[in-house]
């Protein structure tokens, strides 16, 4: 049966589904590090013995865990040209959803990474003289981050998945540019294998790598 | 230079420090022993602020220690602590756990940091290691790095938490004499240690602590000769047997 696929279709269009891949890397590579920007701040905040501080982040939190991701998108999609009082574009408007969700579930991750770091380094670093700022700086967070990385990369390939959710705005990523591909040419069965098995071989190899790096990591 | 005045502290319902006071006189050297979960942790951990108490005041070079509007950073930057476990910074390599403080808490340069870095190792004999990381050092070597990233603050006294328990046995020797050297170079220091031995040498006062009391406090000559109190004495008999 697959002998009867068009491998042509895939070929010569090879550079608008780059395109689309294109947009769906810096998607993810943007949700990423604006989420652990973001997710840092607010562990911070949830760890802070500032209650106010720590409750408004907590809320943040649950308040986005308990929504699904592909509602997100579209009120962000419907709701900050409002704010703006102009359109930005379907891209914009997930970027901003993207970080803003991910944020929350970095948070969870890089709270436990700050949790994970013995109180005894948080007192070694105190009895130096270094501010809470500077403890957390040089030696809290970067034990936290190292700890993490593994946890950091699992959540990485999520987002990679999930920002197909896009095409529920339309946004052309990789998998809305093989679906407008599929449904001009149409080879339907063809473009969503192709998109399937690109998304299969990136994820698992990012999987591996993952397994490899906690193996060298434990030893 | 150290004074704790009637210092009490609770977790929670549970009293670890009872009405404790004592004084560490400029150029002393005090051990503080006492048996497990007797709270001499908990005391030491006061006089630099790391752990906050509820009563009675505790003042270092003049500064009191629980006041609200301490600057509890600065004045840990003048008082060195080394720990049970060492607690060197994993990801940074020897040389950097010995200047980071310098260059980040006294705004020292790098020059300035590095060579006092690389004089503090030569003094606990460790030179050759200053690349090394943390974890590819043995205990007592790490220990000793320990010691020289606190006295590359310049500090006006030393805390130790059981410097050498973690330690095997070969390896206690090289640390305690780090210590002795440092005693007799008049260094303020106040010492959580069974390490007998290293009182008997260098010791000016000893403390003896149980249940969050100070029990005994006194010279050196006096615990090992006379203890006055039953559990000190209960205490004496069974560390000096090994
Ligand atoms: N964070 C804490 N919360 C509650 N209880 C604590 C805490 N830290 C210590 N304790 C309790 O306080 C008591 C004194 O602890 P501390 O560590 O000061 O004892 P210690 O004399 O140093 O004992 P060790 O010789 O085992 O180190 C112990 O009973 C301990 O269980
Ligand atoms: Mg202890």
């Amino acid at each position: 049966m697959l002998g009867n696929f068009d491998w042509k279709v895939v070929t010569d269009n090879i550079p608008f589904l780059w395109q689309g891949m294109q947009i769906t890397l810096l998607l993810t590579v943007i949700a990423i590090l604006g989420g652990i920007f973001l997710g840092t701040l607010l562990a911070l905040s949830r760890l802070s013995g500032f209650k106010p501080l720590s409750f408004v982040a907590g809320t943040y939190v649950n308040f986005f865990r308990s929504m699904p991701l592909i509602l997100v998108i579209f009120w962000f999609y419907f709701l900050v040209p409002l704010l703006l009082g102009r359109p930005v574009g379907g891209f914009y408007s997930v970027l901003i959803a993207f970080v803003l969700f991910e944020a929350a579930y970095y948070c969870e991750i890089i709270r436990a990474g700050i949790q994970s770091v013995r109180e005894g380094q948080v007192h070694s670093g105190q009895a130096l003289g270094f501010t809470y700022a500077q403890n957390m700086r040089y030696i809290v967070l970067p034990q936290a981050f190292r700890n993490m990385i593994p946890i950091l990369l699992t959540q990485a390939i999520i987002l990679f998945q999930d920002t197909s959710l896009v095409y529920v705005v339309g946004v052309k990523d990789f998998l809305v540019s093989a679906d407008l591909i599929a449904n001009r040419e149409n080879r339907v069965l063809e473009m969503f294998t192709i998109a399937a098995a690109v998304y299969f071989v990136l994820c698992l190899s990012g999987s591996l790598f993952i397994k490899r790096l906690q193996r060298n990591y434990v030893q | 230079m150290i004074e704790l005045r009637n210092v009490s502290k609770w977790f929670g319902d549970f009293q670890v420090l009872n009405d404790c006071s004592t004084k560490v006189a400029k150029g002393e050297v005090v051990v503080v022993c006492g048996p497990s979960g007797s709270g001499k942790s908990t005391l030491i951990k006061c006089v630099n602020g790391l752990e906050p108490f509820q009563k009675g005041s505790i003042e270092v070079d003049g500064t009191s220690v629980g006041a609200k509007d301490t600057n509890l950073p600065e004045l840990r930057s003048h008082i060195g602590m080394v720990f049970q476990n060492f607690e060197l910074f994993p990801h940074i390599k020897v040389i950097g756990n010995i200047t980071l403080a310098q260059l980040k808490v006294l705004q020292r340069d790098e020059k300035q940091a590095g060579e006092k870095a690389h004089a503090l190792l030569e003094r606990v004999g460790l030179l050759d290691q200053a690349d090394k990381y943390p974890a590819q050092l043995s205990g007592g070597q790490q220990q000793r790095v320990a010691i020289a990233r606190a006295l590359a603050m310049d500090p006006i006294a030393m805390l130790f938490d059981e410097p050498t328990s973690a330690l095997d046995p070969e390896m206690i020797n090289e640390v305690l004499d780090v210590m002795v050297e440092l005693a007799n170079d008049g260094m303020t220091m106040m010492v959580v240690t069974h390490e007998m031995g290293f009182a008997r040498k260098v010791a000016d006062r000893v403390i003896f602590m149980d249940e969050g009391r100070i029990e005994e406090d006194c010279t050196k000559d006096d615990f090992f000769g006379t203890p006055r109190g039953a559990r000190a004495q209960v205490f004496l008999s069974k560390i000096l047997q090994h």
